[in-house]
């Protein structure tokens, strides 16, 4: 009885990850969601969880920018279409629809609501400031729900506790 | 796999969550609610029942879901339930833990 009672708790306990950190680098929709889940999913399972985003992935904190992200029909070979008919005109922007279809579907929130949904589930939104001065960009162009611009040295501090794992999308 | 809640066998799964609803009841939700240690509030019983009635609806439970409930913001339902909020309310409610990645 008490061994069955220990495995449960046990069970309940779940993982040694205790904090995930996600550097998103690419504002394709695929690459973009797939953050967007791991980060919440992390909150599910009671994980901390942050994400970078830096280079092109500023893109999706970007206000103007942020609901107009696509999927990448050129040099993606999971589309299964040939790279000539991908860059043909208003592929990407089919492919985008469709997957959008799909995805609201699976009741996958766009994207300006799924930064609120991390943002109120405790995740925490950081912008890189090396591609914050690249991209001549100021705060008032980024999400209000924003935690700050870091760099990356700010960055890998916010990785000192043990259990912590840093993951490059 | 069986385990003593409030002076009574409850069968549970491996992670603890109860195997059928008809063993549960509000002693043996507290007793659950205790254990992750989560004192009740009327606001916890409110998140509970909007639980169960998802449930008896069969309508799947997402974090997106709960902000458009209208009960209780996501804020919110991370402080009532700590640690995972909704693998946390449907160990406590009772009910099988959610499938879904998001």
């Amino acid at each position: 009885m008490e061994t069955q009672v220990d495995a449960i708790e046990k069970k309940q306990e779940g993982t040694k990850v205790k904090k995930m950190l996600f550097i998103l680098s690419k504002a394709t929709i695929e690459n973009v969601y797939a953050a967007f889940v791991m980060a919440n999913g992390a909150r599910m399972e009671g994980i901390d969880s942050e994400i970078f985003f830096t280079f092109f992935g500023l893109e999706a904190i970007q206000k103007k920018k942020l609901e107009h992200l696509k999927v990448a029909t050129v040099g993606n070979p999971a589309m299964h279409i040939p790279t000539m008919i991908g860059g043909l005109p208003g592929m990407e922007a089919f492919a985008t629809k469709m997957m959008k279809k799909e995805m609201e579907k699976l009741d996958m929130p766009p994207v300006g609501e799924f930064i609120e949904i991390l943002s109120d589930s405790g995740c925490k939104l950081w912008a890189c400031k090396l591609a914050v001065d690249m991209f001549h960009l100021k705060e008032e162009d980024l999400i209000d729900e924003l935690d700050g611009i870091l760099t990356i040295g700010d960055f890998y501090n916010r990785a000192n506790e043990d259990g912590t794992q840093i993951l490059f999308i | 796999m069986k385990k003593v809640l409030a002076n009574r066998e409850i069968d549970v799964n491996e992670e603890g969550y109860l195997v059928d609803f008809k063993q549960w009841d509000r002693e043996i939700c507290e007793c659950i609610a205790d254990e992750c240690n989560i004192v009740m509030t009327e606001k916890h019983w409110e998140v509970i029942e909007y639980i169960h009635e998802k449930h008896k609806n069969e309508e799947p439970l997402s974090i997106r879901g709960i902000k458009k409930s209208g009960v209780i913001n996501i804020k919110e339902f991370y402080n009532l339930f700590p640690g995972g909020p909704l693998k946390k309310a449907t160990l406590i409610a009772g009910i099988p833990k959610p499938k879904s990645c998001i």
